[in-house]
């Protein structure tokens, strides 16, 4: 993971997206895997949200108590801290993911631990902490099923909720038997839960330190809130000695009241279940119950910079539930490694330029038809196609202000100029429509054109194109009024 | 009723039929249309693609062109998404208050034209007759951000002659995307072909939609594989009488 594109630490730009997934889109297999998880788990959700009366409002109170949140940012996360010490735990202040990955593995050395477990944490993969504890002489430990399956297969996570989304039973047969220690293996769903059960077991009961997320801090309470379905967070929360949660700063919300509405929220948008299986929320440390020593990792990264734009801080508002994955057209086929991001799809394509720079990535904000599917699905209201736009509009403007001339004059600038120019006065637009059906003559066949010039040439790969008929509307028009104007034939 | 008619760049350049049809459709059920003839473009692909400030003149000769006009109907749900949902925000991100003003006060007015027709003019048989067996493609500006419901098809039903056939995982967007389908080619053809093979698949002839960009570019794709299967836009089936069914 130390060498994905995304990686925090390096200023290399993402691969572009269209060459990644244009890649993507030919893997059979992946095709396959995407279209039958993203299907099935659509149809799940649309039905766990029919079953909501209230569905609109409770996406309505989301939107607005993050919205809330994000507007007073600093003052919630000093309450946060405040309450958290109050309960006996730590707050530690991270500026970016070394900082972080500092924090952490002091506290995991202080305590001599050679090796971590882990809960899934997005945070934690965009940070690279499982690197950075590994320079340390450090193992982190995936005890997430889908995330143990991707680490033992040395990949990146390709859905922020279902990493090994890309896999299926035989592939990840063939990984335990190659890496776990087991003899023989069905494909069976229960023997491979089985596999990795046994395996996992081992680790719950003697690691000292385990790492995780955070769904939810409430700055009231001081309570950290973790979700999941297997029950390893709930091992990985409860046994060890020492607990580390890290937390984007966007994470906080204000009251434990406000936890009823992300509850509600979050378990139907992402497994399309009515409550997660396991609910953890906890409060600093409490006397031989649970981790004596409890610390939370409040990381910036960026974030503070996508606050600084007003349409673009919305993307702060996700809940990392993945609805939008799911129902993007874009994602269901490219799959998520094309994003080249560990935030892809819908969200991805807003946040991942946000916390890492546009001219880092780009072209993730053109890696949508802007078709609105996902703004609809967004628990929280996130007006992705808006923010979208919005990006495109910061990609366009650094490309005029850029010091490279070849920025400046590129082709499609100039095509969007020089059409500007002529839609702004109807003369220009009449000639120039006019001009277009001279001007494609050698190039049509009857009604179609088959093969465009230069970068157009994209569209008749595959399409005809349209050719421009003889005779425009407003031409029409102009005879059409004539004919009205006739003064009436009287037959009678 | 006046209605000022939008016809949109992309129609009146490529797509006149619709806008015939939208004229003919619209006098033939007694209302007397208007043509604003200095109308060129919206600014929708300029906006969208991130040619904010080069729109922004676009946006603005619309709405002083059309700022009088009583009612104003498109044969196009993009380019009214454009209006309606864009233009707002346009104003605001460039904190032109008065602009905001300006458009606040005509976005009431326009209208898509299966919208005008439904819930407007409350028609659902506009006197068609078209004998072909048609599939519906709701496009995704008609159905999210227009919000037009089912009045394209509630019209399309009270067509005479017609075999409606529901088309398959209509919801999902059929790639065109504006510059989408040029700067990630590929993906827009994956989407594409999940759209082909669903239409293919209803055996209709025809398939229609409210906007002629997502039947340009399925319309191109069928035309090049001889699919023998054609796009038409929902006004010209709306429009189509006695002795006047070209498919």
């Amino acid at each position: 993971m130390s060498e994905a594109p995304d990686n925090p630490s390096s200023k290399r730009a993402l691969p572009a997206f269209p060459v990644a997934a244009s890649k993507a889109l030919e893997n059979a297999q992946l095709r396959r895997n995407m279209r039958k998880a993203t299907s099935t788990i659509r149809e799940k959700r649309t039905r766990a949200v029919a079953e909501m009366p209230d569905w609109e409002e409770l996406r309505e109170a989301g939107h607005r108590i993050k919205e809330n949140v994000l507007r007073s940012l600093d003052t919630y996360l000093l309450e946060l801290e405040a309450s958290v010490q109050a309960a006996g735990g730590q707050v530690h202040w991270a500026r970016d993911a070394q900082e972080a990955n500092d924090i952490i593995g002091q506290i995991a050395t202080k305590h001599a631990a050679r090796e971590v477990i882990k809960v899934k944490s997005l945070t934690t993969d965009e940070i690279r902490l499982n690197s950075a504890l590994k320079a340390r002489g450090i193992e982190a430990i995936e005890t997430d099923l889908a995330e143990l399956i991707i680490q033992l297969a040395g990949e990146g996570s390709s859905h922020i909720l279902v990493p090994a989304i890309h896999k299926n039973r035989a592939e990840i047969r063939e990984l335990f038997l190659k890496k776990l220690d087991v003899d023989q293996l069905t494909d069976e769903p229960r023997d491979l839960t089985n596999a990795a059960r046994s395996h996992l077991r081992r680790k719950f009961l003697s690691t000292p330190v385990a790492i995780s997320g955070t769904n939810f801090a409430v700055a009231e309470t001081g309570s950290v809130c973790v979700v999941e379905s297997e029950g390893n967070g709930r091992m990985c929360l409860t046994l060890p000695r020492v607990l580390i949660s890290v937390m984007g700063i966007e994470k906080v919300i204000p009251t434990w009241q406000d936890l009823e509405v992300f509850l509600q929220l979050l378990p139907r948008s992402s497994t399309a279940e009515r409550m997660n299986p396991y609910t953890s929320i906890w409060t600093g440390v409490h006397p031989n119950d649970g981790p004596q020593e409890f610390h939370l990792v409040l990381l910036d990264n960026g974030r503070t910079r996508v606050l600084a734009d007003t349409v673009g801080r919305q993307a702060l508002h996700c809940i990392r539930c993945s609805a939008c994955l799911n129902i993007c057209p874009v994602y269901s086929r490219t799959g998520g490694h094309a994003y080249n991001s560990v935030y892809p799809g819908p969200i991805g394509a807003i946040l991942t330029p946000q916390l890492l720079g546009l001219e880092r990535a780009g072209s993730l904000p053109y890696a949508s038809s802007l078709c609105g599917a996902c703004y609809d699905v967004c628990p929280v209201k996130i007006n992705i196609p808006q923010v979208l736009i919005s990006l495109r509009g910061q990609v366009v403007r650094q490309k005029q202000r850029s010091r490279r001339l070849r920025d400046r004059t590129n082709p499609e600038a100039i095509v969007m100029r020089v059409i500007a120019r002529i839609f702004a006065n109807r003369t220009r637009y009449e000639q120039a429509q006019h001009l277009a059906q001279i001007g494609q003559l050698p190039i049509k066949h009857g009604e179609f054109i088959e093969k465009l010039p230069g970068e157009l040439g994209n569209w008749t790969i595959m399409r005809d194109m349209t050719a421009v008929p003889p005779q425009s509307f407003r031409d029409w028009w102009r005879t059409h009024q004539q004919e009205q104007n006739r003064p009436e034939d009287k037959s009678e | 009723m006046r209605v000022a008619l939008f016809i949109t760049c992309f129609n009146d350049t490529l797509f006149p039929q619709a806008g015939r049809a939208t004229v003919q459709l619209l006098e033939r059920l007694g209302h007397t249309v208007d043509f604003p003839e200095e109308q060129t473009c919206c600014g929708q692909m300029h906006f969208n693609t991130g040619y904010q400030r080069e729109a922004l003149p676009l946006i603005h000769r619309f709405v002083q062109i059309f700022s009088q006009a009583e009612v104003i109907v498109a044969p196009s749900a993009s380019c009214v998404g454009m209006v309606r949902e864009i233009y707002p925000l346009a104003a605001e991100w460039f904190g032109d208050q008065r602009l905001l003003e300006e458009v606040q006060a005509l976005s009431p007015r326009v209208y898509e034209l299966s919208e005008f027709l439904v819930y407007r003019l409350g028609l659902e048989d506009v006197g068609a007759y078209y004998p072909h067996r048609v599939t519906y493609h709701p496009t995704c500006h008609s159905l999210r951000f227009l919000r037009v419901g089912d009045a394209p098809l509630r019209l399309l039903r009270a067509v005479r002659g017609i075999d409606l056939v529901e088309l398959p995982e209509a919801e999902e967007c059929c790639g065109f995307g504006g510059t989408f389908a040029i700067k990630n080619a590929d993906t827009s053809l994956a989407m594409l072909n999940d759209k082909l093979r669903n239409i293919m698949g209803t055996r209709a002839e025809v398939c229609t939609a409210a906007d002629n960009s997502c039947l340009m570019h399925i319309g191109g794709a069928l035309h090049r594989q001889r699919a023998g299967v054609q796009t038409v836009h929902l006004a010209e089936i709306l429009a189509a009488t006695e002795g006047e069914n070209r498919a």
